[in-house]
């Protein structure tokens, strides 16, 4: 026990120490508005993308409408900053709370599906939730939510995520989270070990779609507007990209996929011919070559590089 | 197994950090002084690509026919492209990344209003001159107070101003009285026109003799058209979307409605003719932006230069895209300088700029005044009837 708080203590020190160096570069200029614009795109495409491992890759739910959960916490933290002008901090709650909400009741009757079934269903969702957006006039409807100020900065982002980490990482080692993993692995068996699996299911997508809503929060609140067209299957897509190409199951991974599939799609945005091409065939031999993802459900930790001791969280 | 993992993983990391390395540096690249660069940020890959890259061609024409004169201020432009996958979040970050890596001098694009939206904040904290050619959404221009956005401009024109136009054809041209409405009352747009079209044409002594509305995805149009047909009008406005005009126009010509019909340009599609039929359409008018029979000196050298260079014929939208470029341009030359603050005002200026589609004058709202054209569907075929300019 000791041992796993040491570690968590180092791992929240680098946290301080890169926070400190990012801040810095950006508050002297060495990092532009244009990096800084996509280091925090990558913060809030972490807690996205963790946030669906621990649907997709700890319980083993096929959930591919994480983008309707974003748009929920996206518009409900938008309503509460723009329309009623309360703080951006009670519209942070209040987008991962709702978010939260909506996923536990689809969960409940959703999650009694499987494999393909649900993912049909989650698809389906995320669609719904989009067109419903799309129609209510009170947000703008089809032209989206304007006027949204720019009140995430760096450091909400950062710490956001660095606690959405934490918290994931803590659940998947507890009592719930282990139940979860025993889904994963086999749901009969779990079932018969006398775990609840639907709870267990319906509270890790529960727990999942509240996070994407504090990541649609954080997003609208810096790119100036909630727009559906931003809350697509295509984001569903991009974020469910980012986990199987980090591995199923392994947070590091899931860190890693959107690390390395935001600073791609950056820095390919000079050659637009060339961009989904380049990203495609990077999926294809990926998947030909390493069908678990770069790190299958191990997490990256300096033991992979022969060194032996502590990880890396 | 094991030493391939290693490899991996640090092949990755390795990648990783150069990635983030090489995103630290290499981004105080100081404009050559011989250039001025223009960024075009538009959708050029997802949904609506194929609205961006027409505009896009357009924009590019009128850049280049600039450099073939020798550029602006004896410098030449170069055009820095930037795709924004059709999606907003994504436009704002194409739009930082002109803005503060490229450092460009202007900004032209994007295509929808959506994502010019994601991008006005950030032209406008950098003070850089900002022309969306095709973005219609009122809110683009002005915030939420109703505030002009300084650096923020269209070179479209936007619906309130087809209602107009389509008053002044009416009483002008048709030396119509009683006209009848037939609007789309789940559309705002349809709303926003019928109420311009009324206050336009009772201001020149016209009369609005009834007013009804359908629902966008009816089918059956009879009873409002036979309650229209009962107060007798001179002609009838129909603002809305071609779906459901071409049913309307069938039908009122089934009860013997034969009056003009008037519209605007949602009507513009070949499904129009093809659901109503031909004979139906005689007198039908609708207001467009560009008609490749306009005899106008100014849009056939438009068109001929566009097939020379494209080997296509333009659509509406390579020419909003062209008039966009030709507004930068102009500002540019006018102020004299490449500073964001001094081009955009020069801009707020512009008057009476020759564009492809005639002449451009900006209003208070960074709205453009141009020529509109009314398009006759006689026949079936949409052809140029008459040029008004307000």
């Amino acid at each position: 026990m000791n041992r796993v708080r040491k570690f968590d203590l180092s791992v929240l020190a680098a946290s301080i120490a890169i926070f400190a160096a990012l801040q810095g570069m950006i508050f002297t200029g060495i990092i532009g508005p244009f990096w800084e614009l996509n280091i925090i795109l990558i913060c809030i495409n972490i807690i996205l993308a963790v946030s669906l491992n621990l649907i997709n890759g700890y319980t083993g739910q096929f959930s591919i409408g994480h983008a309707g959960f974003m748009a929920v916490g996206a518009y409900t933290s938008a309503v509460i900053t723009v329309k009623l002008g309360l703080p951006y901090e009670l519209g942070l709650v209040v987008a991962t709370i709702s978010a939260g909400f909506l996923g536990f009741l689809i969960g409940l009757p959703t999650l009694r599906l499987n494999g393909d079934y649900l993912a049909i269903a989650t698809l389906g969702l995320g669609e719904i939730i989009r067109i419903c957006i799309l129609n209510i006039d009170y947000v703008g409807g089809a032209s989206g939510l304007m006027g949204i100020p720019r009140l995430t900065t760096f450091a909400y982002v950062f710490w956001i995520m660095i606690g959405v980490i934490f918290f994931i990482k803590n659940f998947k080692n507890s009592a719930p989270g282990r139940c979860c993993l025993a889904i994963r692995e086999n749901e009969i068996a779990a079932d018969t070990m006398g775990i609840n699996t639907t709870k267990y299911k319906v509270l890790a997508f529960t727990l999942g779609a509240s996070f994407a809503g504090t990541a649609g929060a954080l997003f609208s609140h810096y790119f100036f507007l909630a727009h559906p067209a931003s809350f697509t299957f295509m984001r569903s897509f991009d974020i469910l990209t980012m986990v199987v190409l980090g591995g199923l199951g392994s947070m590091t991974g899931s860190i890693t996929g959107a690390i390395l599939l935001t600073f791609i799609s950056a820095f390919l945005s000079d050659f637009p011919e060339w961009r989904m091409i380049i990203y495609s065939v990077t999926m294809i031999i990926l998947m030909l070559y390493r069908p678990q993802g770069l790190f299958g459900n191990k997490e990256l930790s300096l033991k992979m590089f022969g060194l032996g001791g502590k990880g890396n969280g | 197994m094991r030493k391939w993992k290693k490899i991996a993983s640090a092949a990755l990391a390795a990648m990783v950090f150069a990635s983030v390395m090489a995103g630290c540096g290499g981004k105080k690249e100081e404009a050559k002084s011989d250039t001025v660069k223009i960024g075009a940020s538009f959708e050029l890959t997802g949904n609506v690509a194929n609205y961006g890259k027409a505009i896009l061609s357009g924009a590019k024409m009128a850049f280049d026919e600039a450099n073939a004169k020798g550029g602006v201020l004896g410098k030449k432009i170069v055009v820095v492209e930037s795709d924004n996958k059709s999606e907003p979040s994504e436009s704002g970050n194409s739009i930082t990344k002109l803005v503060t890596q490229d450092k460009v001098v202007a900004i032209v694009g994007p295509a929808t209003s959506g994502c010019v939206a994601a991008g006005a904040p950030i032209t406008e904290a950098n003070k850089i001159p900002h022309i969306a050619p095709s973005a219609t959404a009122p809110g683009i221009t002005v915030d939420n107070n109703g505030k002009v956005r300084p650096f923020m401009f269209r070179a479209c024109f936007i619906d309130p101003f087809q209602g107009q136009v389509m008053a002044t054809f009416a009483s002008n041209s048709l030396k119509v009285k009683n006209v009848a409405i037939l609007l789309d009352s789940s559309s705002d747009y349809s709303k926003g026109l019928a109420q311009v079209f009324q206050e336009t044409l009772e201001k020149a002594g016209g009369n609005i003799v009834v007013k009804e509305a359908f629902l966008s995805k009816d089918l059956d149009f009879k009873a409002s058209l036979t309650k229209i047909k009962a107060t007798n009008p001179e002609a009838v406005y129909v603002p809305g979307y071609y779906e459901e005009v071409s049913k309307i126009i069938k039908q009122a010509r089934e009860i013997g409605l034969d009056v003009p019909m008037l519209g605007c340009d949602g009507w513009e599609s070949p499904k129009l003719a093809e659901i109503a039929g031909k004979d139906a359409l005689k007198n039908c008018y609708y207001v467009s932006a560009f008609s490749a029979q306009d005899t106008d000196p100014s849009v056939q050298a438009f068109i001929k230069a566009y097939k020379e260079k494209y080997q296509k014929e333009p659509d509406i939208f390579a020419m909003q895209g062209y008039n966009g470029g030709l507004v930068v341009i102009d500002a540019i030359k006018r102020a004299g300088s490449t500073d964001g603050t001094a081009i955009a005002k020069a801009m707020a200026e512009t008057k009476d700029l020759p564009v492809a589609s005639g002449k451009l004058t900006y209003d208070a709202n960074h709205n453009p005044i141009m020529s509109a054209l009314i398009i006759s569907l006689d026949g079936g075929v949409p052809s140029l009837k008459e040029k008004i300019s307000l």
